[in-house]
This record gives structure tokens, sequence and C-alpha cells, in this order.
């Protein structure tokens, strides 16, 4: 028997970089953050809206060609409120993450939820963007600073149960 | 034509599968504006669209990928949208060439439940560094951390192969000048052209003792197949190509420990498929490098009267987890056009020929 111990454990670091490349349809929601706007895309056949459209109705199967603007308001249709600290936060916590469905959508995404106390937020919320000022835009979300409630009643559960 | 036609002879399974569809992507070095599922799109639509068929036609979808490729995970997940799985359908994947996804499809057919698959595959070798990707697939412990690309573990099997004095640098010229020869006549062809064995010769070593003409191009791409058992596959298409036998074999994880001049997984599944059962007329071959044809043929005892990789194999182009399905299509266009009565497909995955699947297709 040899005096070295066995070898149980060994590192061996692995790191393999990429160049992503979004698509035609995600590259244009992204230039919308550029010019402040959402940008959708909507399956010609079952007509819902996605934003970001990757391109193809996930439902259809087809590509969601037509180019839709969506507005600044919309509703929060679920949240979750942040209490854990972990690496690399750079929001004060609590905060609040919510499920952002745009008028006029059919595809909700994850926004940051502030301007109210995290002991009032509530399903159904009214929300509107509060974006960067326009020399911060730049095509990333985080063109979008957070969402807002815009002040008018919360939306009626039947219309929004699908997106949950 | 009668609905109804004959079927062959199986060496493989009880129920008869044929390819009636194929299509591939335009292979390109890199495709800058597309992703994974646009590109599918089209390919997907083709598929369909060549024998008037929609996804409801199909009661399976089985895809092959590999996240490494695109460095996110579950991208076969998201690659679903290029179908639209909406009502729900039986759906897999697997971590692999579209030509182990047939292979699923191929068993699920057999059993019976199903008429029709639709098989796709995607890949990209654009999006990383595609030699350093290829090597996470080594044994993690003695190999991968020496981080050796393809072309260098290919490379130590064409020498073994000159010094065993069963090929020369000169053989594997003339695969690589015939291959891209057959190219030209192949219009998804990424690399084609008209050059002697000699003028090849004159290329710089990538690594000794491969050329750059014994080496595939880097290739984005994707591809789709659909297969349809018995009757249906005579009501979508005027002569199937009936899979009559299909098998894959691996070998160790360890390339030290194996011969690699030779591929006796090859061979096994070569004869679990039934190729020598009777005469071959076409072999589409998935080897990415040149002297592997010349180690695959042997495998599967193919004479002088087969044309090889009439399609410019994956010397023409090489979409990772794409190449080996397309092989299978390449021969199935074949049997279509009746230019070919039995054909075999072959594709391989790991390095240095590791894995092999060998798939034998018949006209009626």
């Amino acid at each position: 028997m040899s005096e070295r111990e066995p070898v149980t454990m060994m590192d061996a670091a692995t790191r393999l970089e990429y160049v992503f490349t979004a698509g035609v349809a995600m590259s244009k929601n992204l230039h919308g953050y550029e010019q402040g706007k959402f940008i959708g895309q909507r399956c010609p056949k079952c007509k819902k809206v996605y934003v970001p459209s990757r391109g193809s109705c996930p439902t259809d199967g087809v590509a969601t060609a037509e180019i839709v603007e969506l507005p600044n308001t919309g509703t929060m249709t679920t949240y979750c409120i942040v209490n854990v600290p972990f690496a690399g936060q750079s929001i004060e916590i609590p905060y609040i993450c919510g499920q952002i469905l745009l008028d006029g959508a059919n595809l909700s995404f994850m926004g940051l939820i502030q301007e109210i106390p995290t002991d009032e937020i509530r399903m159904g919320m009214r929300v509107e963007a509060v974006w960067e000022p326009p020399e911060k835009w730049g095509p990333t979300l985080a063109s979008v600073k957070y969402f807002r409630p815009n002040g008018e009643p919360d939306a009626d559960y039947e219309t929004y149960k699908e997106y949950l | 034509m009668s609905p109804k036609g004959a079927f062959p002879d199986l060496t493989s399974g009880r129920r008869p599968v044929g390819v009636v569809s194929f299509a591939q992507y335009d292979n390109v070095r890199r495709e800058d504006d597309r992703n994974e599922v646009e590109m599918l799109l089209p390919v997907v639509g083709e598929v369909f669209g060549n024998i008037g068929i929609t996804k409801d036609d199909v009661g399976f979808i089985c895809s092959g990928s590999t996240d490494y490729l695109i460095g996110g995970p579950f991208s076969f997940v998201a690659a679903l949208d290029a179908v639209g799985v909406w009502p729900p359908r039986a759906e897999s994947h697997v971590e692999m060439d579209g030509a182990w996804a047939l292979y699923e499809a191929w068993v699920l057919l057999q059993e019976g439940e199903i008429d029709a698959a639709l098989v796709y595959s995607f890949g990209r070798s654009s999006m990383g560094d595609l030699s350093q990707v290829m090597a996470v697939q080594l044994d993690p412990y003695y190999l991968a951390p020496l981080w050796p690309d393809p072309t260098a573990l290919a490379a130590l099997q064409a020498q073994a192969m000159i010094d065993k004095g069963l090929a020369s640098e000169a053989d594997f010229a003339a695969v690589a000048s015939r291959s891209r020869r057959s190219a030209l006549g192949n219009p998804k062809a990424q690399v084609a052209y008209d050059r002697s064995a000699e003028s090849l010769l004159e290329e710089d070593y990538e690594v000794a003792p491969l050329r750059r003409h014994a080496l595939p191009p880097l290739t984005d791409g994707c591809a789709a197949v659909v297969l349809a058992a018995g009757d249906k596959a005579y009501e979508w298409c005027e002569r199937p190509a009936f899979i009559t036998g299909i098998d894959h074999r691996i070998e160790t994880h360890s390339v030290g420990a194996r011969d690699l001049t030779e591929s006796p997984s090859t061979r096994v599944a070569g004869e679990k498929a039934g190729v020598a059962k009777k005469g071959v007329d076409v072999a589409e071959l998935h080897a990415p490098f040149a002297h592997q044809e010349l180690i695959l043929s042997a495998a599967l005892g193919l004479g002088d009267g087969v044309s090889v990789n009439p399609s410019g194999g994956a010397l023409a182009a090489n979409p990772m987890m794409s190449a080996g399905l397309i092989r299978i299509g390449e021969a199935a266009q074949r049997i279509w056009s009746g230019q070919a009565d039995r054909a075999v497909a072959h594709a391989t995955s790991g390095p240095c020929l590791q894995q092999n699947l060998v798939a034998v297709l018949e006209g009626v």
C-alpha cells in the first residue's frame, strides 16, 4: 500500500463562453426598449399576443409575424415578496416581484413592483411601467425601472385567471 | 398508386415503419439573426408540407439536441414552440443526435399505439467554442481536464491508421475530394468543390496528419423527419423508405482503451441491422473526419459498388446533433426517387466514433 491517501475529490474547473443570438422576434422586443416601447407579436391563428415573442406561437407552431405595440399599463396577475438576502442583490429587501400582464397581451413577464407597501400588495392590482430616463434606455427590460400601482380599481379575477 | 403497398421483410422490429418526409435547414457557418425556434419553424413547416400533413397528424414528437451547444438550460423545451404542442401530446427528447431521437420514435411506433411521429434536431456550432464544448463530453477525471479538441482526438485516430498501414494521407484526401465533389450536387452543402486529392495534399496540417480538407465545417443547422407506419406510410409517400433494420451500439468512454482504427460498435450494429443480407446501393455515413469514412466502410463491409455519401456527408455540412439524422434523410430521399432500392444510413456520437447507429432503408 502506498502511504498516500486515496484521491476522493478533484477540481476540474469548466468555463464555456457563448455568444447568444436573441432571434429576430426577440430582437424586435429588445430594440423596443431602446425607444421606450413594449413590442410584442401576434399569432395569425389564435390571435394571442406574446411579449416578448420567441418568433413562434407555442400553441400553434406558426410564425408570429405581426408586430404589436403594447401600452404602459397592465395587471399584476400574481406576485411574491422577496425577504431573503442573496449574493448580488441590488434592491433593498423586502421587495415585490410581480407577473405583469400588459393590457392586450396574452403572456405575462416578471417585473419589479415599487411604490407600494408590501402588506398592501394583491393579485389583480393595476400597474403601470415607470421607465428610466431616455438616455438610459437600451435593448433590455432594465430600461423599465419598475412597475407601480396606477390607481385604477383592481382587475376582475376572470380577466387574468388564465395568466397565473 | 394504391394506398396499400407491399412491405419489405424486416430484420428489426415487426411493424414496417417508413421515412416519408425530410427537411433540413440551409447549413450555414453562422446563423446571426434567427434563434433555434426561428430556424426550426420553416424546417418543421417543410417536413409537414412536403406530404400535406400538420402537427395534428403525428402522435409523437421526439427531438435531439444538447444544451451545451446553446449554453442555456432546457433549450429542447423552448424548441417545441416551433411545432406548437397544443393540445398536449406525447413528446420526448434525447441529448443526442436526432438519429437517436428517430430510434426512440421507431421503438414507439413498433408498439402500435401511434402511426406517425415527427423527429427533429437542432444545433449550432457558432454560439460557443465548439472544440471546448466537445471536450466536455469526455471522461471528467483523466481526459476532459486536458481539453483535447475533437480534431486532436481525430488526428490520433488517423495517425493510428497510418501507423497500422491501413490508410495513408492520400487516402484521406481521396475521401475529401470525392465527398466535396459529390456535395456540388447537394443544394444544402456548406462546403463543396471540385479539387483533386493531389491538390488537397498541398494544404497545411491542421493537426497532423489531418489537413484542412479532412475536417468537417462548423455548421449551424437543423433537420426534421416524419416517420409513418404500415399503410399510413403509403398514404403519405409513394415509395416509403422502410426501416428494415436499425441498431445502435456504444464503446467504452475511455478513448485510450479503444483500438481507434476500427469500429466494433458499427460492425455489431451493422450486423444486427442486417446490412449484409442483401446488396447496398447507397450508404450515407456520418464521418465528420475524412479518415472515419474508411473505418466505417470497413466495419459495415461495404463493397466497391456502394455509392458512399452521395450528399457529401458530414464533410459537406456538419450541423451538430443533426448530421446523423440528415444521413437518414439523405438515404431516404434516394429510395423515394428510385435512385436506390436499399440504402444504409449511419450516425455517430462521442469522440472518435464512440457510439454508432446503423439503419437499413428499403423501398419496395
